[in-house]
């Protein structure tokens, strides 16, 4: 009677262990990363004739993992050189190259521009002027089109960063100072710029 | 002979007769353990062959007793042993009597064991008792804990309190929620315990590893909560309360019922439904802080002398807000914060819940059965089943926007059978089988990589535990518990990490698919962890009582420990595991010294936990991704030593007059590396001066000083960052602690009797009187914003 009285619960234990373990069949599906930006393309065109000097840094497994691949021109390295006193055209290009086809995310920014802003941050030593060449919804600039002078022979650093809800109404800021604009970083890269008579 | 009796009656009636027979004796009956009221409890007066009840407040008057005489009271409850007093009157006389459990309970009261704190009229009780329960019904479950010695919380805001006892939190502590084991992705940082604190009736802590009934891995301790007994007897009973809070503009609403039979039969139903805006600061709004809370429970069941049975099934949901200005991208965007005195984003005040939130889902059944075989002992046999839904939102672009970033569902089935014996009074026996089945879903359709892969987790265990009653001063208690935990995972791991991590080289045969830039692997883990307790208690005269206790524990690496690879948006950085961990095996010394009076009764308990394996998180590297530059935490595993000593003391000036003291101390340290580890909480010491005047409206008054020091040792994680636009290299001090603060709380109650069985109480409460602007080290939102400025709450509650 009592041994009994062991056995029952028992073998609903092994019920359960045998009952369970068949339904782990499937293998679990990769999950489809749609959110990330795998890809900066920053195209620099000189006004009046030249050769497109193209910035690019490419991070195919996202966060974490491998660090990003910046090349210039096709080649690896963030030197890049522009000529005193010329003026760019300049606009930005995001990708998520891990989905095939690759998608283009600067269209999502565009949609959703009120949220978002790129900043081209120039260290001191650097003589380059930016402007905005495009605009949201409320007038402020989104930065994906913008115009770069290339002014006196210098050399410094240009830092190009998306921020995503940034304050756009905050001092500066639609200005392309990025001091008071708040919001997440959603990508940035710094390049070494000289400017070369 | 029967004559004789009749005689000493009558002599004693005359005697009483002739005396000054006026003097009332009043008071009220209590449990023992938790100092809950004992409604219904019946007063049998031996010498008068008088008998009277106990109101719903647990109140009693005995009228016309005389002048130097001693009463025999003897005390009926029915879910307490029947219990002889000896009184002896001279004037009118105020005592309060507390009955003990019926055995089975006591049994599992003697496992809690090292529960020193029987005391009633202290603090010195390891139970939250219900009244606190009550004061803290707007809060969270971690912050009625918080109340105890030796306890602290990590807290994620003001919604998500984890409880931290003796410095250990998460994984390493067990939550029983009406005798289920919650499992609810306890690992994670901002993942608080899933249960409504006004479910709670009783609410126990076990500051050791020594409750292997449980399980073996409680490293910190085991937090049971449970819900009130229900008498066996015709009854219909019901409270409902609700609160109010000036701070986050909102409030609580909770209700139950309870309907039982002489027969055995009872029910209770239960639900609460909290609703806060955003919360303050001292100086301003915390945006997006609100949280919506939903729960109810139902409980079934019959229970008889010797057999019965019951059905619990609880619901619980919640939407809490996470600081809007803790959401940032990468180290440089720390850097802003960090230099900000004021949360970087504060909007107008508001009850949305925007991105950052979670959204929790928690249901839990459970069927139980009991049986008493004459000669053998009382076996009972427990099924369970939980199911987990966690959700977490991020600030997303695009398509993704309304989509969580994270959805898990976990379900685990849990199946129970425990012995106890109970013909031996000398030897108390407790063992029991354990086998569970979990398996855990991640959503691929979040667009977001896994951090916890799906598994299906098989556990196996079993305990023998027993306890010895030398003699009134001696009692010796021994156990042990073994553990097998089989771990079948599915995992994508980046290439780069697999490689990086030498796992192509280590665990090839585990890749069952590559897809270049990752690999999905199939770990298939198992852990034997083995677990034990042995413990003395000496009572001496005079009410002292010595304790000692050494418990082993050993706990498997969780699937957050083994598996993290990548970022964590709400730490703002990459978190990285290792599948080669093994199990933490803790050894834990605790002596408890207590003198348990009715006016001066303290407690003092030193304890040292060594722990090997211990797997802890740290900075180990900055990484830069397209997104600026991530800190990067990996897990690794080494020796540990916590001490501490918590100090529990409390005064009887007058009748109406206490004063409580609570000192708790812990410090740790990596023995390996030499260094204080991390997150470890603060001194702290808590003292409360209270008035009561039960004969004016049952009248409470406290004032309550809340002093924690700043915490001086902790590992040195900074690290530098560059920031464009300044030019400059920053140095991101996230390992810093706060500043010492004291806080002043003020709290009361008065009851008012509606009718003869129902009761209003009326309570205010100020928390943070003085609007002090603080910061708590071991709120993970210090870094971007001051802790909750002052509240002022209103309670009122109904009993019926």
């Amino acid at each position: 009677m009592k041994k009994s009285i062991f056995l029952i619960p028992l073998l609903i234990l092994a019920l359960i262990f045998t009952g369970c373990s068949d339904d782990d069949d499937t293998t679990p599906e990769p999950v489809n990363e749609e959110e990330l930006i795998t890809t900066m393309t920053v195209t620099l065109s000189p006004v009046g004739g030249g050769s497109d000097i193209i910035l690019k840094t490419v991070d195919m497994d996202g966060d974490g993992g491998n660090e990003p691949v910046i090349t210039v021109n096709g080649v690896t390295g963030n030197e890049v050189s522009l000529t005193v006193g010329t003026s760019y055209e300049g606009s930005i290009e995001l990708l998520n190259e891990s989905e095939d086809p690759a998608e283009d995310i600067t269209e999502e920014v565009q949609e959703e521009a009120e949220e978002h802003q790129f900043f081209y941050t120039a260290s001191s030593s650097l003589d380059v002027t930016t402007s905005y060449e495009d605009e949201d919804g409320d007038g402020n600039p989104i930065g994906v089109d913008f115009t770069l002078e290339a002014n006196e022979a210098s050399s410094g650093d240009l830092t190009f960063t998306l921020r995503h809800e940034p304050n756009k109404s905050a001092a500066g800021v639609s200005n392309g100072d990025i001091t008071n604009a708040g919001g997440e970083t959603d990508i940035t890269e710094t390049f070494s710029v000289t400017i070369e008579p | 002979m029967c004559n004789y009796a009749l005689a000493i009656l009558l002599v004693c009636n005359y005697l009483a007769i002739s005396q000054n027979c006026k003097y009332t004796l009043s008071g009220k009956v209590l449990d023992l353990h938790d100092s809950s009221v004992l409604s219904g409890a019946t007063l049998v007066v031996a010498e008068t062959e008088s008998m009277t009840q106990t109101s719903l407040d647990g109140d009693y008057t005995i009228l016309n007793l005389c002048e130097n005489t001693t009463y025999s009271i003897k005390i009926l409850h029915s879910s307490c042993e029947t219990k002889t007093f000896y009184v002896k009157i001279s004037e009118d006389t105020q005592r309060d009597f507390k009955l003990e459990h019926h055995l089975e309970e006591l049994n599992e009261i003697i496992l809690e064991g090292k529960a020193y704190e029987n005391n009633t009229n202290t603090t010195l009780e390891n139970n939250v008792s219900n009244e606190t329960l009550e004061r803290y019904s707007t809060g969270a479950l971690g912050d009625a804990l918080n109340s105890l010695s030796g306890v602290s919380s990590l807290n994620k805001g003001n919604g998500i309190v984890k409880p931290i006892v003796n410095g250990l939190h998460s994984s390493r502590i067990i939550m029983v929620n009406n005798g289920v084991r919650m499992q609810d992705q306890e690992w994670g940082a901002e993942h608080a315990p899933n249960i409504d604190i006004n479910s709670v009736g009783r609410l126990t802590l076990i500051k050791s590893a020594s409750a292997l009934q449980y399980g073996g891995d409680a490293m910190g301790g085991v937090i049971i909560a449970e819900a009130l007994k229900v008498p066996v007897k015709d009854s219909l009973y019901g409270k409902t309360m609700t609160s109010v809070a000036s701070n986050g503009r909102g409030g609580i609403l909770t209700s139950n019922l309870t309907k039982s039979y002489s027969s055995g039969w009872f029910g209770t139903a239960q639900g609460t439904v909290k609703r806060f805006g955003d919360f303050e600061a001292a100086d301003y709004i915390l945006s997006n802080t609100g949280l919506i809370e939903q729960n109810a429970s139902l409980h079934l069941g019959l229970n008889k002398f010797n057999y019965g049975f019951e059905g619990y099934f609880s619901f619980f949901s919640n939407k809490i807000g996470i600081l809007r200005a803790s959401h940032l991208h990468g180290a440089a965007d720390q850097v802003r914060a960090f230099e900000s005195n004021t949360p970087l984003i504060i909007n107008d005040f508001t009850y949305n819940i925007e991105a950052p939130r979670q959204n929790v889902k928690h249901q839990l059944a459970r069927i139980k059965g009991f049986k008493t075989f004459e000669n053998f002992g009382i076996l009972s046999l427990q099924y369970d089943y939980q199911q987990n839904n966690r959700l977490e939102f991020d600030i997303r672009r695009g398509d993704d926007r309304d989509k969580a970033a994270m959805d898990l569902k976990l379900k685990t089935h849990t199946l129970l059978l425990d012995y106890e014996n109970d013909f031996e009074r000398q030897l108390d026996l407790k063992s029991g089988l354990m086998a569970r089945y979990q398996n855990n879903f991640a959503n691929p359709n979040t667009g977001v990589r896994r951090l916890i892969p799906d598994y299906d987790k098989y556990e196996l265990g079993i305990y023998l535990l027993g306890n010895f009653t030398l003699d009134d001063r001696w009692l010796v208690e021994a156990g042990a518990r073994f553990d097998y935990t089989h771990l079948d995972a599915y995992k994508f791991y980046r290439t780069s990490f697999w490689e990086d991590r030498n796992y192509d080289v280590l665990y090839p045969h585990i890749v069952i698919e590559d897809l270049g830039t990752q690999v999905l692997a199939n770990p298939n883990l198992k852990f034997h962890n083995a677990s034990a307790t042995a413990g003395l208690k000496y009572t001496f005269k005079d009410n002292y009582q010595l304790f000692l206790n050494y418990a082993l524990a050993s706990r498997a690496p969780n699937p957050s420990e083994l598996f993290s690879e990548g970022l964590h948006h709400s730490g703002a950085r990459i978190e990285l595991g290792d599948l080669s961990f093994n199990s933490e095996v803790g050894h834990k010394v605790s002596v408890t010294f207590q003198r348990d009076h009715d006016t001066f009764s303290f407690s003092i308990n030193p304890y040292v936990n060594t722990i090997s394996d211990f797997i802890i998180i740290e900075p180990t590297k900055v990484l830069e991704t397209i997104r600026g530059n991530f800190q990067v935490w990996e897990y690794r595993q080494t020796n540990a030593q916590l001490l501490g000593v918590d100090i529990d003391v409390a005064y009887k000036f007058t009748d109406k007059l206490n004063f409580t003291h609570q000192l708790s101390i812990v410090k740790g340290y990596d023995r390996s590396k030499d260094l204080p580890l991390i997150s470890m909480p603060p001194i702290s010491t808590k003292n409360e001066i209270s008035f009561e005047h039960p004969k004016f409206h049952n009248l409470k008054l406290a004032l309550q000083s809340e002093y924690v020091f700043a915490q001086n040792e902790y590992p040195d994680n900074n690290f530098e960052v560059y920031v464009p636009e300044t030019e400059t290299t920053e140095l991101l001090d996230i390992s810093s602690t706060p500043s010492a603060y004291h806080l002043l709380n003020f709290n009361s109650s008065i009851d008012f009797e509606i009718t003869k069985t129902s009761l209003l109480t009326v309570g205010l409460g100020i928390t943070n009187i003085l609007n002090t602007s603080y910061r708590n080290y071991l709120n993970l939102q210090r870094f971007y914003a001051d802790d909750l400025g002052r509240n002022f709450l209103l309670n009122l509650k109904f009993k019926y």
